[in-house]
């Protein structure tokens, strides 16, 4: 099933860069797609962490969000570089993660490191926390508060 | 238009290189090197649409694709002395 | 329509391109390597996703568009892992971060979840 839509989206994301839509290069596409996804199912790479598509139905309400955020984040970066004392706090701080899967913790992490002006430095797995650096204390406090925390959550929720 | 823009990206690739070449750790440059690897990438697709060729944006993908393999290359080989190197334990 | 089109893409452009500048300022101005970070966060995603957008606007619905909203992706998906990549070999190396409190006391450590402080180890 999942070597499936794995073929899909190299099939589509072929049509994408090839532009030429004649007999000859869609079939090439097809067996090329099909191809790499035998190698990919040979090699065990197709489980949920290779090519985890059931999380794609979630991201239609969770990645407008997370660009809303990044577009906020960005707004007071931009205020702190160009306000003429420099007004950092630069923090540490280690804040916990409440997805089970290891993708949701990576989608955790990966919006951290996103949104300007906090950066995951460090991730546990078992102890399922991550290593913050934020560039004001601030910011740091409102990651320990955790709203993108339950945000990437009920993400995970929905990908199930 | 598209002209102004491509004048923007290269001052932002010159101050880049200027961070790049004042370190002073290895990770200041790689900070560095990693911005202006998407830097070339927005370069090549203004270029494009400014030249009316739009298949630079393949190669824009490619760098896209290769930046972060770079990167992490780099890291890779700055922390254990060898690209081949399996991982997972500390270098002797 | 066209014109239209034209503003909202230059509108797009220049803010992007605004922000890129902002951006490579920032990384000159910062005091260590993880503020940088941040710095070359504002440019890499907003600024980069505003340049791309942008084009796209200006592309119209064609393929074009389409490939620069993979490089968009691509840009979104491949550059916090390079990010942390840096961040967390930087940290491992033990590249001593410039730690401040709100009021512009030296900042002792890590904060853990429960409100203590490990202190920062050299």
């Amino acid at each position: 099933m999942r070597a499936v839509a794995l073929v899909l989206t190299l099939l589509l994301f072929w049509l994408v860069l090839s532009g030429h839509y004649t007999l000859w290069l869609i079939g090439a596409g097809i067996v090329s797609s099909i191809a790499i996804a035998a190698f990919a199912r040979r090699m065990a790479a197709i489980d949920d962490e290779g090519h985890p598509v059931e999380w794609l139905v979630g991201a239609i309400t969770y990645w407008p969000w997370l660009l809303w955020e990044i577009v906020k984040a960005t707004w007071d970066v931009v205020k702190i570089i160009l306000s003429p004392r420099l007004d950092i706090s630069p923090t540490l701080i280690r804040v916990k993660a409440s997805q089970k899967s290891s993708v949701g913790l990576n989608i955790y992490a990966n919006s951290i490191t996103l949104t300007p002006g906090t950066i995951s430095a460090a991730l546990s797995s078992t102890d399922s926390t991550i290593l913050v650096h934020a560039v004001t204390q601030d910011g740091a406090e409102a990651t320990a508060e955790g709203t993108m925390d339950r945000r990437v959550t009920a993400y995970e929720g929905r990908a199930k | 238009m598209m002209f102004a823009a491509s004048a923007a990206i290269m001052i932002w690739l010159a101050l880049a290189v200027v961070r790049a070449l004042r370190g002073p750790t290895v990770f200041d440059r790689l900070v560095a090197s990693n911005s202006i690897g998407t830097g070339a990438i927005l370069l090549l697709a203004v270029f494009g649409f400014m030249t009316g060729r739009p298949e630079f944006l393949d190669i824009g993908i490619l760098y896209a694709l290769l930046n972060v393999v770079g990167t992490i290359a780099v890291l890779k080989f700055f922390r254990f002395g060898d690209l081949g190197h399996r991982g997972g334990e500390e270098p002797d | 329509m066209e014109m239209a089109q034209h503003i909202a893409a230059y509108l797009f452009l220049g803010i992007g391109c605004l922000l890129i500048l902002i951006g490579g300022f920032g990384i000159n101005r910062m005091p260590d390597v993880y503020t940088r970070m941040h710095a070359a966060s504002v440019s890499d995603t907003l600024g980069a996703i505003l340049v791309l957008f942008g084009l796209m606007i200006e592309a119209g619905p064609t393929l074009v568009a389409l490939k620069l909203a993979i490089i968009i992706l691509l840009l979104l998906f491949t550059g916090p892992v390079a990010t942390h990549a840096v961040a967390r070999a930087a940290l491992e190396v033990g590249v001593k971060p410039l730690l401040r409190t709100r009021d512009g006391k030296p900042g002792k450590g890590i904060i853990e979840p429960d409100g203590s402080v490990t202190p920062w180890k050299d």
